[in-house]
């Protein structure tokens, strides 16, 4: 559990300056996930994107501790290799302080382009955190469509005309994915409830073995909303089950926040431009059937930790 | 192909307690794998392909029976071998991979990374043809795809040569002057399969050749935090890419450095390149690899004919040492290059361009044909390579070649 006054007084590691959208919700997660390590160092490996663009642009760096970006697909690969390093070194006694190891990914560098490397460092144990900052596309090329946008949304690669309603698939649940390489901990994350989100940082930090968690990151460029609304998206999407808070812990599923009233679907989705075509005449039948996977996802994973 | 379980364990064990014995009969992929483990990596992230597959399966065999201080990461491609390597290396780690082929060209993409970030790798690569149509055998069309990414390749002629380069490619990479990743390379099966005789040094002694590796700037220096890897946009890229340029042209001193030292410790002596019977030779080939040594035998029964033939061998193909390689060439009266790999530029091979760089500006430069030969394998013998010979003499007579580059063993 964090202490916000604790937490208040630590220094900002994620420095300001950096050439983010205004309003961007990565920035925040990182900052998260520094808070939540307190005085432990942190080595960041970072998938090429939006965050690390934005964050790295010579000679400047937000970055205030070290950090390391090599390409687009292999952030889950070069901690592996950050991770391997420590330990050889440690078990020489070359190197003998703590320190943790956190990737970052997009979804694009998480859910496609980066999967094969993140699998494989899931399956070896490595001892790190992995965050996917998940904003649904690839916002650092121009909002195309990824794995993880959701069905009906407008991108630039699934526009919006008169034969087609957007994305026509379900994204993959990339967090139930990694559920299913049986490692100690897993969950899904928002920004919007800080406490939640750092306390997973912290829980994920200190657990042994490999740590993933999905933090859905709204984008008011990709999203298009005004750059002050993306943390209330955020808790609007876990307040619909859009985007439920939960974590699988050695295999067991525990919702960690629920909804005094679970809210309509459409209350998320009216928030964003990407989806306004969704309100036009003739589009009801799809709008049910989003609501209708909310509905059948939120009921699962109530099933899966034992609550329904 | 590859060995049993028990055969590696057994051939680790005896090599731990033979490590110090002097000669040693090993294919190529054996010897490298001892040099690794004399030289003994902090870290190792691997990915089996053939025929480098052994190197890493015996390696991994010498971790398993705690010869190797070395963390092995078994990964899941070798974009993620690479990957855990530049990983492991910036860290602070001393870090190896090997592989050929379709691995090194999986890994293209993070070879420039691991030479921009100036991350001292050292990759063994056993030489394999490149797919379509797929073939497992020997050439060089793997590293020579790799040749402009800013990675030092040093070819190796035989078992020994491949030993003793990954030895000397560790020094060279971690020279402060230099800080440049290194291929090793070696014929595919024609060497990495073969049986030799190899001189495997003693192991404190390579361990005190090699020395330690202290890197100034790492990722695990909390103390001291660095960003890797940032974005550069048009003010600062083309600095940065120019200032690769400097440590490339610091090589050729520290190669040959390194090779005097290696000399001293170790009896052997490695430049640049080698030549053979070039002195006074009026017709001469440069070659890469394993050729050389079907081509020595070659020469020697071309001399006893009377025909004064020589050679050239490529040792450092990158940076490729233009002035002594035109230097040695210039006053022959004809030469011919012998690419392994098909250039597919329109002119012949990789090789055969470089040579004629180098030639280009000198005022006794001699007639240079290229010949493609060896593609996936195909087996190249004295006949073939007398058959060269036999056309530097003819081209000599008139000064002009007929044709500048021909295919040597194909059926057309």
């Amino acid at each position: 559990m964090a202490n916000i006054k604790e937490l208040s007084k630590q220094p900002i590691k994620f420095t300001g300056g950096h050439r983010a959208c205004s309003g961007c919700i990565a920035p925040i997660v990182v900052r998260m996930m520094y808070m939540a390590a307190g005085e432990t160092p942190v080595v960041t490996t970072c998938a090429t994107g939006c965050l690390e663009v934005t964050s790295t642009l010579f000679p400047y760096t937000a970055w205030t501790q070290p950090f390391i970006h090599s390409a687009f697909e292999n952030s889950a690969a070069t901690i592996s290799g950050v991770e391997a390093a420590y330990k050889s070194l440690k078990r020489q006694g070359k190197y003998d302080k703590e320190v943790r190891l956190v990737a970052f990914g997009g979804d694009g560098g998480t859910y496609d382009i980066g999967f094969q490397a993140l699998s494989g460092a899931a399956e070896r144990g490595h001892n790190f955190v992995y965050v996917c900052y998940n904003n649904e596309a690839y916002m650092n090329t121009g909002v195309q469509r990824s794995s993880a946008t959701p069905k009906g949304a407008y991108t630039t690669t699934t526009p919006v005309g008169i034969m087609e309603p957007g994305k026509k698939q379900f994204p993959k649940d990339m967090t139930q994915v990694m559920a299913a390489h049986d490692i100690p901990y897993v969950a899904q994350g928002s920004p919007s409830f800080w406490n939640d989100l750092i306390t997973k940082f912290q829980k994920a930090m200190e657990m042994e073995g490999p740590a993933f968690i999905n933090v859905l990151a709204p984008c008011r460029l990709g999203w298009a909303y005004p750059p002050e609304e993306g943390i209330k998206i955020g808790k609007m999407a876990v307040d619909t089950c859009y985007w439920p808070l939960y974590e699988v812990v050695n295999g067991d599923t525990r919702v960690t926040y629920k909804p005094r009233e679970k809210k309509p679907l459409a209350e998320y989705l009216q928030m964003q431009t990407k989806f306004r075509h969704l309100f036009k005449p003739g589009m009801e039948d799809l709008m049910a059937e989003l609501q209708a996977e909310v509905d059948r996802k939120w009921e699962r994973l109530l099933r899966m930790a034992g609550e329904a | 192909m590859a060995k049993t379980l028990e055969e590696t364990t057994k051939m680790a064990a005896k090599a731990g307690k033979n490590g110090n014995k002097k000669l040693s009969a090993l294919t190529g992929n054996e010897a490298v794998a001892h040099a690794m483990r004399q030289i003994n990596p902090d870290v190792v992230a691997a990915y089996p392909i053939t025929p480098a597959t052994e190197i890493v399966q015996i390696f991994s065999s010498f971790v398993a029976n705690g010869q190797v201080h070395t963390e092995y990461v078994a990964v899941e491609s070798e974009h993620s071998a690479m990957s855990a390597t530049i990983g492991a290396c910036a860290a602070g780690a001393r870090a190896m991979t090997a592989t050929s082929s379709q691995g090194l060209a999986l890994m293209w993409e993070m070879l420039y990374i691991a030479a921009g970030l100036r991350l001292p790798i050292v990759m063994p690569v056993t030489n394999r043809a490149l797919s379509a149509p797929i073939n497992i055998h020997c050439d060089h069309s793997d590293t020579m795809g790799a040749r402009d990414a800013g990675w030092i390749q040093l070819f190796s002629e035989n078992s020994q040569e491949a030993y003793d380069n990954t030895i000397q490619a560790i020094r060279i990479c971690e020279h402060p002057d230099i800080l440049l990743p290194a291929m090793v390379t070696y014929d595919g099966f024609i060497i990495s399969h073969a049986m030799e005789v190899v001189r495997i040094e003693e192991d404190a002694e390579v361990k005190e050749f090699v020395g330690e590796y202290k890197p100034d700037i790492y990722l695990l220096n909390t103390d001291k935090p660095v960003t890797m890897g940032g974005l550069d946009f048009t003010d600062f890229y083309f600095e940065h890419r120019r200032g690769l340029a400097d440590p490339v042209s610091k090589v050729k001193d520290v190669v040959l450095q390194v090779g005097a030292e290696f000399k001293k410790q170790f009896g052997r002596e490695y430049g640049l390149f080698e030549t053979y019977k070039l002195d006074d030779a009026e017709y001469a080939i440069v070659v890469l690899g394993s050729t050389a040594g079907t081509a020595k035998v070659t020469i020697d029964d071309l001399r006893d004919r009377g025909v004064k033939a020589g050679m050239v061998k490529i040792r450092m193909f990158r940076p490729f040492p233009y002035d002594e390689v035109a230097k040695a060439l210039e006053g022959k009266k004809a030469v011919a290059v012998l690419d392994r790999s098909d250039g597919l530029a329109g002119r012949g091979g990789p090789v055969f361009g470089e040579v004629r760089n180098a030639l280009c500006d000198w005022p006794n430069k001699p007639v240079t044909v290229g010949y493609v030969y060896g593609l996936g394998g195909r087996d190249i013998g004295p006949e073939m390579i007398e058959s060269v010979y036999t056309d530097l003499q003819e081209i000599a007579k008139t000064g002009k070649a007929l044709n500048l580059v021909k295919y040597l063993g194909v059926r057309e």
